[in-house]
């Protein structure tokens, strides 16, 4: 009898379970509506104004920012930063994590820390940082000249190579998280598997581990370069005003300027251009992990 | 052993032997494998047999070189293997999850091996399509492992290992993950397969009817100690030690103590009320406290007392298919279990007493911890 009523009662519950979900995902789904849809929309409208005082509509704005070739370079600019950080973070993320996964347990923890322990600092404490070593009485200037390799100090603040340094290090721990979670959870056989049939280290490496590592790779890629992209405070204080990136122009025209029309141009730029990358990435990424998941 | 007359087995192609030689293995201050030896012949599948932690896998991965040992030696017709890496080993594994490559596709999976020892083309294709039908999975080659049952993996595991020609297949638990009759097809397939390539093979296994059905010879493993290395009738029948006894097949153990030990016979008087005359094992002395193992199809009941059966007091009876299984207390109150053939349907009176049958094989061991009341 509890087995019949077990049969009857179950399509009925799980479509009250699936109705609960549904309503759980409520109170997120109208936050997002208010607080990021609602804002986009505006940001918008406002792009569609020809006049600082946002009284004439029209295309003006975007004729103006589009019609400059200097925006297209700082365009260009902000996206190959991001890939420039992004390419650091893979190739000192990925041995990392790769040492993390033959670690023992309590060592996996301690590295965790340490991994995790910058986001615990606030950006602007660890761009300050930042300045501190590579400026030109900085540490990295005073080792190389104790060293004796270079002569005279390196210029590293305020160039591209610097940002790159420091961007690297601020967003090292968005590659590491999904890149970790995703390759601890590998089946440890796997390797011994290709070992045992007489793989090499790397070959196991680069037709196993690589592979299987990939939705955690593209995950990290994805947050690396969207985070970088738009990391306003290091790329100003690190960058200074030599380095122009959008989050800059965005800032300028909204808050120096006082042109918001131009502002919002620069910003739906911005969201466009990035996004384009990003969805180019997960695309990869689907594509790269589709036999993982049925 | 040449001079022999060739059985099947022996005329496929010559295997090869392997010695583990006093070998030791430690994880920090533990001893997972405490200085075994085995002497395995060519064409042999012996089964290291032990409940879970006893160093078994620890063992196979020692062989396999994922594991370093800290003393010993490893030898593949009497040459050391301890300073090769696992991946000029030349040894086939199988997993007990397969650990087949997720993201490749059955082929591949089974090339991947060929491929890595640099073989290229048409000969890699051909290879594959030979070990995929040998598994009888041809048609399965451009399918995902996710997208396979779990024999199917099973068999593409086994071909991916064998593609390589391994001089030593080891299996680490492949039927665990199997239900019941598919295990004992897989168990037939792998013993043919092995047969077919007269591969030597060391079987992992925590299932001694597994052990029993598969291999030649059965190591039964405990604290990292191999207890006894013999063939399964004889690990049956004449276990060596109570550990053997108690994990293989199930026993009644009876205490008692020795009155008298003349030439190889002891006189045993058991706790249970009866004083049964038994071939005596090395180290016993009369007066020293025993255990008497005697498997529950090798007791016999009997409506009459005499010297050699004791009283019980039956208590429940289960039919078991043929067998009818009898569970019985002494009056020292050792609990027993006693199986007969069911056409002799015991009545009540009949159950009084209890003694060995006529061929019974009884084991007697020292007992290591006597008890206060001796």
């Amino acid at each position: 009898m509890s087995v019949a009523s077990d049969l009857i009662d179950r399509p009925r519950e799980e479509g009250r379970l699936r109705l609960a979900e549904w309503q759980l995902a409520l109170p997120l789904s109208l936050a997002f509506a208010a607080l990021f849809l609602a804002p986009l929309l505006l940001l918008g409208a406002t792009s569609f104004f020809n006049d600082e005082k946002i009284t004439q509509p029209g295309f003006a704005s975007w004729t103006k920012f589009f019609g400059d070739p200097f925006n297209y370079k700082v365009i260009l600019d902000t996206l190959l930063l991001g890939l420039k950080t992004v390419c650091a973070t893979v190739v000192i993320g990925y041995p990392v994590a790769l040492v993390y996964i033959d670690l023992p347990a309590r060592l996996q923890k301690v590295l965790i820390f340490i991994i995790v322990m910058p986001m615990l600092l606030s950006v602007v404490v660890r761009t300050f940082a930042w300045i501190v070593v590579l400026g030109r009485e900085g540490v990295v200037n005073q080792l190389l000249l104790w060293l004796g390799v270079i002569s005279e100090p390196l210029r590293l603040l305020q160039t591209e190579l610097g940002l790159v340094i420091s961007l690297t290090q601020i967003e090292m721990p968005l590659m590491l998280l999904p890149l970790i979670s995703v390759m601890s959870r590998l089946d440890p056989n796997l390797r011994d598997a290709s070992a045992a049939l007489g793989a090499s280290r790397w070959r196991t490496l680069f037709t196993v581990i690589v592979p299987l590592s990939m939705p955690g790779l593209v995950a990290g890629c994805l947050l690396v370069f969207a985070s970088s992209t738009t990391a306003f405070i290091s790329q100003t204080v690190i960058g200074g005003v030599r380095l122009i990136y959008l989050p800059l122009v965005i800032w300028q025209q909204s808050l120096v300027v006082y042109n918001w029309p131009l502002a919002a141009v620069a910003s739906l730029s911005l969201v466009v251009s990035v996004l384009s990358v990003i969805a180019a990435l997960s695309y990869l990424g689907r594509r790269s992990s589709r036999h993982l998941h049925g | 052993m040449q001079a022999l007359a060739p059985t099947p087995q022996q005329v496929a192609p010559a295997g090869r032997t392997l010695d583990v030689d006093n070998l030791t293995v430690r994880y920090g201050s533990a001893v997972a494998v405490d200085g075994v030896s085995l002497a395995i012949e060519p064409g042999e599948v012996v089964a290291l047999l032990g409940p879970s932690g006893c160093g078994k896998t620890t063992l196979l991965r020692v062989i396999a070189g994922f594991v370093r040992q800290a003393g010993g030696r490893v030898l593949v017709d009497g040459a050391g293997i301890d300073h090769l890496p696992a991946n000029q080993r030349n040894v086939g594994i199988v997993f007990q999850n397969y650990a087949l490559f997720p993201h490749m596709t059955v082929a591949e999976n089974v090339a991947h091996g060929l491929r890595a020892r640099g073989q290229r083309g048409a000969a890699v294709g051909q290879r594959v399509e030979r070990m995929l039908a040998m598994v009888q999975l041809g048609a399965f080659r451009e399918r995902l492992p996710r997208q396979l049952s779990g024999g199917q993996q099973q068999r593409v595991a086994l071909a991916r290992a064998l593609a390589v020609e391994p001089s030593i297949l080891l299996l680490d638990e492949p039927f665990a993950a199997l239900d019941r009759n598919l295990r004992l097809d897989m168990q037939i397939e792998v013993k043919r397969l092995q047969r077919q390539l007269g591969l030597t093979t060391i079987l992992v296994t925590h299932d001694q009817d597994e052990a029993m059905s598969v291999a030649d010879r059965i190591a039964v493993m405990n604290k990292g100690k191999v207890e006894q290395f013999d063939t399964p009738v004889a690990i049956y029948d004449r276990p060596q030690t109570l550990f053997v006894n108690g994990f293989i097949g199930t026993t009644n153990l009876l205490p008692g103590k020795v009155m008298a030990v003349m030439s190889d016979t002891a006189t045993v008087a058991l706790q249970a009320g009866a004083t049964l005359r038994l071939p005596a094992p090395q180290g016993i002395a009369a007066g020293s406290s025993v255990i008497l193992s005697v498997r529950p199809e090798q007791l016999v009941l009997s409506p009459v007392a005499t010297a050699e059966s004791w009283p019980i007091e039956p208590g429940l009876s289960l039919p078991l298919g043929p067998q009818l299984v009898l569970e019985a207390r002494a009056t020292c109150g050792t609990a027993l279990k006693i199986v007969e053939p069911r056409r002799r349907i015991p009545t009540e009176v009949q159950r009084r007493f209890c003694a060995l049958a006529p061929d019974a094989r009884p084991s007697l061991f020292p007992r290591s911890t006597p008890s206060a009341t001796e």
